[in-house]
């Protein structure tokens, strides 16, 4: 169980992890604690599954690379077998089981827009199902960023209302 | 800018995260054979350069209390759907707001924002004010969550 404390220092983690030759220490000593621990705990989460990574997020878009969002209706007693053939190809960034019709949703990464149709001809082919693309047209507004300090503050509210 | 030798060595070697050891810029250049300088210099510049996004922590929405993910979409009249995401992409709860091609009949949905909560009834409060926003121009809209994560990596290259 995650507490206030771990969820407000997730979200310091966020981004911004100092290019310094000891970042981890510089951190520490903003956050009061020690280098030791900051490390230790970040790969308790890592271990734990609470952060899936750490480290710099790529935008290969900036590089010419492409992002493609496509998505499949797939029968419902093959969708173990699709999604391993999905998620086998290196490609496939992430992948979402989704409620809908349309009920699998991934994200193609690829060096070029002609490398990204290709991976999604490939699952194409493979699957035997079609896959619809949703390549961006355009891009309003992108920061997958938590509300984990209001999510904290929320937690100790009902911390509070159990204890009263 | 198309990427050099260097970078690809530099996104192979970090792309599933850093090294967790006091010196991590130290342990990637070691990897590749410069020094840890090369590849901190290299890094801010991608950073400015908006190639590095961020440097930190990718978490695991759900593990964080956030079990709601809704997948928004919506029909918006072609002509008011630029500067309507605009608007929709600023909300507080939206991580993403796109434009992407229908795919009619079967999928009439242009405007696509990504809403998190910790519980439904939150995504669709949120989803509300994104209705609220939209007004006349919306012909319908839908809301697919998420129930697995069946695979988040990140870029392979």
């Amino acid at each position: 169980m995650l507490t206030p404390e771990d969820l407000r220092l997730i979200d310091r983690l966020h981004g911004g992890l100092p290019l310094s030759d000891r970042p981890f220490a510089e951190l520490a000593a903003e956050l009061g604690c020690s280098e030791y621990t900051l490390i230790e705990r970040v790969h308790g989460w890592l271990t734990a599954g609470v952060l899936t990574r750490f480290g710099p997020l790529f935008q290969i878009e900036r590089a010419g690379g492409r992002f493609v969002l496509a998505a499949i209706a797939v029968p419902e007693e093959r969708f173990d077998a699709v999604a391993a053939i999905v998620n086998a190809r290196p490609e496939v960034a992430h992948n979402y089981r989704r409620e809908h019709a349309l009920n699998m949703w991934f994200v193609v990464a690829a060096e070029s827009p002609a490398a990204a149709d290709a991976a999604l001809a490939c699952i194409e082919a493979e699957t035997g199902l079609p896959v619809l693309a949703f390549p961006k047209e355009r891009e309003f507004f992108v920061e997958l960023r938590l509300p984990l300090v209001d999510a904290a503050a929320a937690l100790e509210t009902e911390e509070a209302d159990d204890a009263a | 800018m198309p990427l050099d030798a260097f970078d690809r060595e530099l996104i192979a070697a970090t792309q599933g995260g850093l090294p967790l050891v006091p010196r991590p810029y130290e342990a990637v250049g070691a990897m590749l054979g410069v020094p840890g300088e090369r590849v901190r210099e290299r890094l801010a510049q991608m950073l400015e350069q908006g190639l590095v996004r961020r440097i930190g922590a990718v978490p695991n929405h759900y593990r964080l209390g956030f079990t709601a993910n809704g997948m928004s979409v919506w029909d918006v009249a072609d002509e008011q759907v630029d500067t309507l995401g605009e608007r929709i992409g600023a909300l507080a709860g939206v991580s993403h707001c796109y434009r992407r091609p229908r795919h009619l009949p079967a999928w009439p949905y242009n405007l696509f924002a990504m809403l998190h909560g910790r519980s439904r009834a939150e995504v669709e409060a949120q989803a509300r004010e994104v209705e609220t926003l939209l007004g006349s121009a919306c012909r319908g809209h839908d809301i697919l969550y998420s129930t697995a994560i069946l695979k988040k990596t990140g870029l392979r290259i």
